[in-house]
């Protein structure tokens, strides 16, 4: 297998972008995630997106994003993985280079989600869980986070206090981004009194809808000093999957998928959690990014809220946690959220992520997972 | 579009049903939370038509107040143009009804406009032309709705029944205020939007409000800069009130201030209207107005556009005030019901219609 190195990153700032279309987004991204890269010519395009034929009434996007991006002519796909299609798109690019398959890839990642109601919208993203057993019974995937969220708070006797405070944290640090849908503050009254939404998740508790586009540009690491002084290197990568159907768990406070990507990937790299400096992690909402955090091994179960507390995830703390503001407040338009977060990790291990910049970050990682935990995405980055 | 020869409202006239249903009721209902509405859109009730209302009465209602106050025969009026987005019928006009019931028929020009909230102030514009060119010596412009909404959505929260009628003729002293000016602004925006065959409108959640606010910005902007006036130079505005908050920011934009908007500001208490939201909004400020007193208003529809107008109120404001109810008569005239009555009489009682 080849090194492979990310080269260029481009990112739309992520809302309600009326103005915008799905190709028109995806174009903004690639263009600038080319200028990034010096504009090398590329050989395939990967592009992750969850619904398009739903939220757009438009299948066949491969074909039609690549057109209108001035990409015609090389192979493109699509990867449709519910909420990991972006990290399913980077994973099947870095695997395309890594191979030798091909030796420039973009690999980009669209959501063109506020053309419809939030009604028809929040219907789509449910589509993600199991429509036979699941959604038909009423279950949707913000009544699943609900249901393990509660099973957390009393399992380990906490309170709404540790989940507010994460949200506000994902605040703070998308005040700093100029990408965030929300760019600004907010204070735990706020949060904690925000409406609910399924008990005991509240507002503040979940991610935005929001439109938004991101791509990155992959290559062999030899050939990435030509291009950038500051190649970032994919060291690890990693994909796993659990049962689709939430109850036929066997754990309801642990996701497998996390702990077998988060594995392969740590195995590929070579390293350790402690070795990881700041990390991008799939927060669709807070109790999401507390199993997370934990199953990724940097916390014990049942424990999140006390290493918040003591300041582990903030941005000068030891782990900072989704210096963008994560999907709660950078955003989160599906099928690009793997790749929004891969191009944040990147700009923060060159140093390029301005007044949200983790000093000295060196080793970065990005979680993505579909549905709730039916499969997830590990990456590993070195600056 | 300034009249070549100069025209005025010589009467105007409101009505609203006595029946109002609080938005608590209905956030009961369907188990939402009641500060979304009453905090969030700064509504706490709306009129509801009664059992035997519709536009179309409505219109009538608000007509006959219109020519009291005129002061002028309906035999003198030259059209009757009726604009709302719920007529009772899909094909049979409104305007024709109103004609007949009021007394002018039949050498009159009798017509239904349509442009989701904003056919009201349309058919003002429709007849300052035909008064301005000297086609007919008064013509009546009415906007009015029973507004519709699917029942749980937003919309149900806000949407009411009223209406306002304007008799629009030649400015000379009888007129109670003048119409100095018009202008509009109209983009395809799919916004909102009802096909014949469905019920109740579907919307484009927070894009329509982002229509709104473009659509009403641009429209009041482009009106002021044409009269190279100021906001300052304006005792009244009225903007187009889908709920609370949307005129306020627009104000806010615009450079106006909460106490110019304040009179003609309804929705509150009786909800939006759709094509009676403005005309409402005027008449409560012409029952309000001194003479001299400068009125700006822009009005919205869906689809999408504005119109916005430069109104001076007249020394014959006065007289004519106490010539029919007010507005705030109306809104004072109240009597709560419950949802299922209003559901039943909303016609959202499946099998109701299979009954007959």
């Amino acid at each position: 297998m080849r090194k492979v190195a990310i080269i260029g990153v481009g990112m739309t700032k992520v809302g309600h972008l009326f103005s915008e279309s799905l190709r028109s987004l995806f174009s903004k991204a690639v263009r600038s995630a080319l200028e990034d890269a010096g504009n090398p010519k590329i050989d395939a395009l990967y592009v992750g997106n969850m619904s398009a034929g739903q939220f757009n009434n438009q299948e066949n996007i491969a074909a039609l994003l690549s057109d209108f991006a001035g990409l015609n002519g090389i192979p493109a796909t699509r990867i449709e993985e519910g909420c990991a299609s972006g990290a399913g798109a980077i994973y099947n690019g870095f695997k395309a280079v890594a191979s030798g398959s091909h030796d420039f890839v973009l690999v980009g990642g669209v959501e063109k989600m506020m053309d419809t109601s939030t009604c028809d919208a929040t219907s789509i993203v449910s589509t993600v869980t199991d429509q036979e057993y699941e959604a038909f019974l009423g279950l949707s995937l913000v009544g699943i986070n609900a249901m393990v969220m509660r099973l957390y708070m009393n399992t380990f006797d906490v309170g709404r206090e540790p989940f507010a405070k994460f949200s506000v944290q994902m605040h703070d640090n998308a005040s700093k981004n100029p990408y965030a849908q929300f760019p600004f503050k907010t204070s735990m009254d706020k949060a904690m009194n925000s409406n609910p939404v399924a008990e005991p998740i509240h507002l503040m508790d979940c991610a935005p809808l929001g439109d938004g586009a991101a791509a990155l540009i992959l290559c062999p690491e030899e050939y990435a000093k030509k291009f950038t002084s500051s190649p970032v290197e994919i060291i690890g990568a990693g994909h796993g999957m659990d049962t689709f159907i939430f109850h036929t768990r066997d754990d309801f406070l642990s996701l497998k998928a996390i702990r077998d990507s988060a594995r392969d990937a740590y195995r590929m790299a070579g390293i350790t959690p402690g070795k990881v400096d700041l990390m991008e992690i799939h927060d669709s909402f807070s109790i999401t990014a507390f199993l997370t955090i934990e199953d990724l091994g940097f916390v014990e179960k049942g424990a999140t809220g006390q290493a918040i507390d003591e300041g582990l995830i903030s941005l000068d703390g030891p782990l900072p946690v989704n210096p963008s503001g994560g999907l709660k407040a950078r955003g989160h338009p599906i099928g690009a959220t793997g790749v929004y977060q891969m191009a944040e990790v990147v700009l923060q291990l060159r140093g390029q992520a301005g007044a949200r910049q983790v000093p000295g970050a060196e080793t970065g990682l990005t979680n993505n997972i579909s549905g709730f935990g039916a499969s997830s995405y590990v990456h590993i980055l070195r600056g | 579009m300034i009249p070549k020869q100069p025209v005025g409202i010589i009467g105007w006239g409101a009505y609203l049903p006595q029946y109002r249903i609080k938005v608590e009721t209905i956030a009961t209902v369907w188990g939402t939370y009641l500060e979304r509405y009453t905090e969030g859109l700064g509504v706490e009730e709306k009129a509801v038509a009664g059992p035997d209302e519709d536009t179309t009465t409505i219109a009538i209602e608000a007509a006959q107040n219109a020519i009291k106050r005129a002061q002028i025969e309906s035999s003198e009026l030259g059209a009757v143009l009726a604009g709302s987005e719920s007529p009772p019928y899909a094909v049979k006009p409104t305007g024709c009804t109103v004609a007949e019931v009021i007394g002018t028929t039949p050498n009159i020009l009798a017509a239904d406009l349509e442009f989701a909230c904003k056919a009201g102030t349309e058919a003002i514009q429709f007849c300052m032309g035909l008064v301005s060119s000297g086609m007919i010596k008064y013509g009546i412009a009415i906007g009015a709705d029973v507004a519709q909404s699917a029942p749980g959505d937003d919309l149900e929260y806000a949407t009411a029944a009223g209406g306002a009628a304007f008799i629009i003729g030649k400015l000379d002293g009888k007129a109670a205020a003048s119409i100095n000016a018009s202008s509009s602004y109209v983009t395809d925006t799919p916004d909102f939007w009802r096909r014949s065959e469905q019920p109740y409108p579907k919307h484009g959640g927070v894009f329509t409000g982002q229509a709104y606010f473009h659509h009403v910005i641009n429209a009041g902007k482009q009106l002021i800069k044409e009269l190279d006036m100021k906001p300052q130079d304006f005792q009244h505005a009225i903007f187009h009130q889908p709920n609370g908050k949307f005129p306020e920011k627009v104000a806010k934009e615009l450079g106006f201030v909460s106490e110019q908007i304040r009179v003609g500001m309804l929705v509150n208490t009786i909800g939006n209207t759709y094509s009676g939201c403005i005309p409402l909004g005027l008449s409560a400020v012409l029952d309000n107005a001194k003479p001299g007193d400068n009125i700006l208003v822009v009005s919205y529809g869906s689809g999408a556009g504005s119109d916005a107008f430069y109104i001076v109120a007249q020394d014959a404001i006065e007289d004519k005030r106490e010539l029919a109810p007010t507005v705030q008569d109306y809104i004072d005239r109240k009597e709560y019901v419950d949802y299922s009555c209003y559901a039943k009489w909303r016609r959202m009682i499946i099998g109701l219609e299979a009954k007959r």
